[in-house]
């Protein structure tokens, strides 16, 4: 089972892409987790309804088994480990977002956790510049 | 004549470049606390009470003035673009901008929120500049039980008028009476419910209660409901209308207007009930009926206005009374107190330049919001993204540093603790935090008022119904009661106008989204 960290952004698709390609050649489902911790009214990076209509269709589309999580008031990385935890999970997939030191120190960096404490396999991956 | 005189001279005094300032100040603060649903214009006001330690009266209240005025602005952003109120008063825009904003229109929805709100803003402060100074003359001629039964009145329809349930609103109101009670009695010199303890013989400080009830027991209800799923903002441009949209909105503004402010006015009044009869009115008056549900745009227009002239409104029995209608009127009028200034009907005659300068300070403020929320609404809404902790761990802190530096005493801090908790416990089991703020300020002058009244007609209660302005008060207060028993009596139902949320409704709406 490959596991998808998701958000509702480019980064998130480009994750979403390599996830389904990986699925692909291993012959394997994948789990989408798209977290927020729900502190704030406004989370741009949770999947509206729309959204996720269209993620599951896309899903669908390209053959592979899929399943979507939307964990609500839940720390992401600590999700993701949790699923990555788990006996089925083979790899990891995450989008990378350009994060200067201070920007990592002021808000923390998702990728940079998960990179080292997941203990399976990471592909880490970066939109195609448009 | 004169008092065009008073409101040029006011201009002038409210024109520098200080006021100025605070009046900028007032209304970012005040549109940004009106985006955020939770925080409100109140708690604003109550936890920058203590910059009147520092700065001058009309300095204070221009910016607490235009902190009033910005929530209004506010609340409709967030009505508009996340369908959660952010005040209140915006509940029924969230109806018709919502489905505005979903059907593609958001700018529009913005657009005839702003304008409308300016109209009846300019509208709302124009009539105040005129009738306030009237009611305030006539005020004065009233005596010790006319005055006495005005503020029985505004302290029954406050909690039998407003609210889902007058038990609820009654036991607010005994509640704030109840700490309004606490210290030595002016009369006799005796110390009530100090618990033996000299601190408490000057009384709970306004201050210690208004942010306890309003910052802290609002902090430790969003702890306890903290982890909720986003909603989800729909992204907008700069609002702009159409003209369609300016020859629909026009009337509904001025409507609006004109159902506002004789309810804000009115001690029972508030914001809530207006925008509900304008939003009525609206409904049966459009020409496109079929919109209404989907997006009309009569259906903002309408109610942003009322709510807006419902807020000048409230500053008249504010200003010519003393009488506070709101919560924010009743901070307000802590502020006043703590300058030494006697609210009251005398206002007008004893500071004369301070209150022509807020009232001019008024239109200028209500210019800067419509250039602030036109062009800027979609940067507001980003506000909404502040992780809650944050901002909340802010709000505590100016509420501990606002409470501490009232006396300087630590016991003000247990207060404050304790208070929030009562106000936490208020919030779940759905008690209306307005009677309790209104009892705690009114009470006492009531109290003073009932005393004076006896002395004056020697120890005879008959003489409270002496006056003529005082009967007619007690005929409409016992009318105000008894209507709700008697239709009810008839087998019609009445209509419950609002609902104060509690537990349930707040379970009920984290389940469901």
């Amino acid at each position: 089972m490959i596991v998808v960290g998701y958000t509702a952004d480019r980064f998130g698709h480009a994750a979403l892409e390599h996830g389904i390609a990986e699925a692909n050649l291993r012959k394997t489902s994948v789990l989408v987790i798209n977290a927020t911790s729900g502190e704030s009214y406004v989370d741009s990076r949770f999947a509206g309804s729309p959204e996720v209509h269209d993620v599951e269709a896309h899903l669908a589309e390209c053959g592979v088994e899929y399943e979507l999580a939307q964990p609500v008031g839940v720390d992401a990385a600590d999700e993701l480990l949790a699923a990555m935890g788990r006996e089925e999970a083979q790899l990891l997939v995450v989008g990378i977002r350009h994060r200067s030191p201070v920007g990592k120190l002021l808000l923390g960096s998702v990728a940079q956790k998960l990179i080292l404490e997941c203990p399976k396999p990471l592909l880490a991956v970066k939109p195609t510049e448009d | 004549m004169e008092n065009f005189d008073w409101l040029l001279q006011g201009f002038a005094e409210a024109a520098t470049p200080m006021n100025l300032l605070y009046a900028a100040i007032g209304v970012l603060l005040g549109t940004a606390v009106g985006v955020l649903p939770g925080i409100g214009p109140a708690m604003t006001v109550a936890l920058l009470l203590p910059i009147t330690y520092n700065v001058s009266p009309s300095a204070a209240f221009i910016m607490f003035a235009g902190i009033f005025y910005g929530g209004m602005y506010g609340g409709s952003t967030t009505s508009i673009l996340l369908n959660t109120p952010g005040e209140s008063s915006s509940v029924i825009t969230a109806l018709e901008g919502n489905k505005m904003a979903k059907a593609g229109r958001a700018a529009q929805a913005l657009a005839t929120a702003a304008i409308g709100s300016f109209v009846a803003g300019a509208i709302g402060t124009a009539l105040l500049a005129a009738f306030a100074p009237a009611v305030s003359r006539f005020a004065v001629t009233l005596g010790a039980p006319s005055y006495l039964a005005i503020m029985l009145f505004a302290l029954v329809a406050v909690t039998a008028v407003l609210g889902s349930s007058k038990m609820r609103g009654l036991i607010s109101l005994l509640l704030g009476l109840a700490i309004g009670v606490v210290g030595i009695d002016s009369l006799t010199g005796q110390p009530r419910a100090t618990f033996g303890m000299p601190l408490l013989s000057d009384g709970i400080d306004i201050v210690v209660i208004a942010v306890a009830v309003f910052a802290l027991g609002e902090a430790l209800w969003v702890a306890a409901h903290l982890r909720r799923r986003p909603a989800e903002v729909i992204p907008v441009g700069r609002p702009w209308m159409g003209k369609e949209d300016w020859k629909r909105s026009w009337k509904p503004w001025l409507r609006g207007t004109a159902y506002g402010f004789p309810f804000g006015a009115l001690p029972a009044g508030g914001a809530e009930l207006p925008t509900f009869l304008s939003y009525i009115t609206e409904k049966k008056l459009t020409k496109h009926p079929e919109e209404f549900g989907k997006g009309a745009i009569e259906g903002v227009a309408g109610p942003e206005a009322a709510n807006n002239a419902s807020a000048a409104g409230t500053l008249v029995p504010m200003l010519s009374l003393g009488l506070p209608t709101n919560a924010t009127a009743a901070v307000m009028l802590t502020a006043f107190v703590s300058y030494g200034i006697q609210p009251g009907p005398t206002l007008f005659d004893k500071e004369p330049l301070l209150i022509w300068t807020l009232i001019a300070s008024l239109f200028i403020g209500n210019f800067l919001l419509l250039a602030l929320n036109l062009p800027l609404a979609p940067l507001w809404a980003k506000l909404l993204r502040t992780p809650r902790p944050y901002l909340y761990a802010g709000i505590l802190f100016f509420a501990t540093l606002g409470a501490f530096a009232v006396n300087l005493q630590p016991l003000d801090l247990v207060l404050l603790l304790v208070f929030g908790l009562m106000g936490l416990m208020m919030r779940r089991f759905g008690l209306p935090v307005l009677p309790l703020i209104i009892g705690v300020i009114l009470g006492p002058r009531v109290e003073r008022q009932l005393r004076q009244s006896l002395q004056l007609g020697g120890g005879d209660w008959l003489s409270l119904f002496k006056e003529p302005v005082a009967i007619g008060t007690y005929i409409v207060m016992a009318l105000l009661l008894l209507a709700p028993l008697v239709l009810r009596l008839m087998h019609r139902s009445e209509e419950s106008l609002l609902i104060v949320e509690d537990d349930t409704d707040q379970k009920q709406k984290a389940g469901k989204l």
